[in-house]
């Protein structure tokens, strides 16, 4: 649910990085962070264990910019990727406006892909949504081990519909902005559609 | 299908009665500062001494503690813990959920009380439940993003290009 404040002339959407555990999706968010310019980033939050796994979620607000004279805020969140955690997934879930689905492309990772996909869809039904009716963008990370699934095996059971999607190496900062400038468009472009 | 795109829109008018409460509000509770947060994490509005604090993690950490808690509350088996109090060595922070939908945290120290920013939040959440009533019928009357020109309407892929540049 995005918010429009017409006082303060702003807009906020908020973005949900989705995934197995370790896919990289809190690595998605600090290259994000590291990259971005002072004046448009707030502070990184972290709700981690001690051993750095995301317990409840990671969350970076971003100022891209005035559109029509609003300024545009998206605020970025993960989720926590093991199974045992999917109270905090749906919660995190509530009032999202685009997805990343950020796969681990890694052979042996196929199957956590797909469950964790499953598990998405079935999140974001609980509460009415369609992952496929919704800005949703795909990221296949980790393209630089050497243990990858094709790409035609990742496409065929992670991106049936063939939404956006994009090769990453979220460690090197590879594809991460592309990842993100595509939902964040997708993301506007539903409001533009709301907006009629 | 539910829409997703169900958005929570604010006009000038509203957030100028919804700051005229919290205002009123840190002056009969003698509190530090004042927020109200939605649901989702987003800041509506804010009083008092906020610039020592960063408003949009103290947005997402409420929303986030209200969803976690909400999920407790279920768990158990009562609707929703309306009301939370942390106690701090100098600051206490207390959080109330309004109307369902909006978060009303109210910081205070010792030149305040607990029982003194019960009574008044009791009484601000009845005024801010009347404004967001209003909100949400007006929402269901017009449709969340008519009314006013949404500034999207006109967006063009130029627009968005830029935002990136
Ligand atoms: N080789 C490689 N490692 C990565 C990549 N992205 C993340 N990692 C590593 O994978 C591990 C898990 O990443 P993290 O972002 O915490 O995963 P999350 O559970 O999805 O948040 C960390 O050790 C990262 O350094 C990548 O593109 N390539
Ligand atoms: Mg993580």
């Amino acid at each position: 649910m995005s918010f429009i404040n017409y006082a303060s002339r702003e807009i906020n959407c908020k973005i949900v990085y989705y995934g197995p555990g370790l896919c990289g999706k809190t690595t998605n968010l600090q290259y994000v962070y590291q990259k971005t310019a002072n004046e448009s980033k707030g502070k990184m939050i972290s709700l981690a264990t001690e051993s750095e796994r995301t317990l409840f979620f990671d969350f970076l607000p971003l100022a891209l910019g005035e559109v029509r004279g609003f300024k545009t805020r998206f605020h970025l969140y993960t989720v926590p990727g093991q199974v045992f955690y999917d109270a905090s997934r749906k919660l995190i879930l509530k009032g999202v406006d685009g997805i990343v689905f950020v796969a681990d492309s890694q052979e042996e990772r196929m199957d956590a892909n797909i469950e964790s996909l499953e598990n998405l869809k079935e999140n974001l039904e609980e509460q009415g949504y369609d992952l496929y009716k919704m800005p949703f963008v795909i990221q296949y990370n980790k393209q630089d081990l050497p243990n990858l699934s094709p790409i035609e095996e990742l496409q065929r059971f992670l991106n049936p519909t063939k939404v956006p999607e994009f090769k990453a190496c979220a460690m090197s900062g590879v594809g991460v902005f592309e990842t993100l400038k595509a939902i964040a468009k997708l993301v506007l472009l539903e409001l533009k559609k709301g907006a009629r | 299908m539910l829409n997703t795109q169900t958005t929570f829109v604010l006009y000038e008018e509203e957030v100028g009665k919804v700051k005229e409460v919290i205002d009123n509000l840190l002056d009969a509770s003698n509190a530090k500062s004042i927020y109200l947060v939605d649901k989702n994490g987003q800041m509506i509005a804010s009083t008092g001494n906020v610039a020592e604090i960063d408003a949009t993690s103290l947005a997402s950490l409420t929303a986030g503690n209200i969803a976690a808690t909400g999920g407790l509350a279920k768990l158990i088996g009562e609707k929703e813990f309306a009301i939370q109090f942390h106690e701090g060595e100098k600051d206490n922070i207390h959080i109330s959920i309004v109307s369902s939908r909006v978060i009303l945290v109210v910081i205070f120290d010792q030149r305040s009380s607990l029982g003194l920013v019960r009574l008044r939040v009791k009484k601000a959440s009845n005024a801010l439940t009347v404004i967001f009533d209003e909100i949400s019928a007006k929402e269901k009357a017009q449709g969340s993003t008519q009314g006013m020109a949404n500034p999207f309407a006109e967006i063009t892929d130029d627009d968005i290009d830029n935002l990136f540049s």
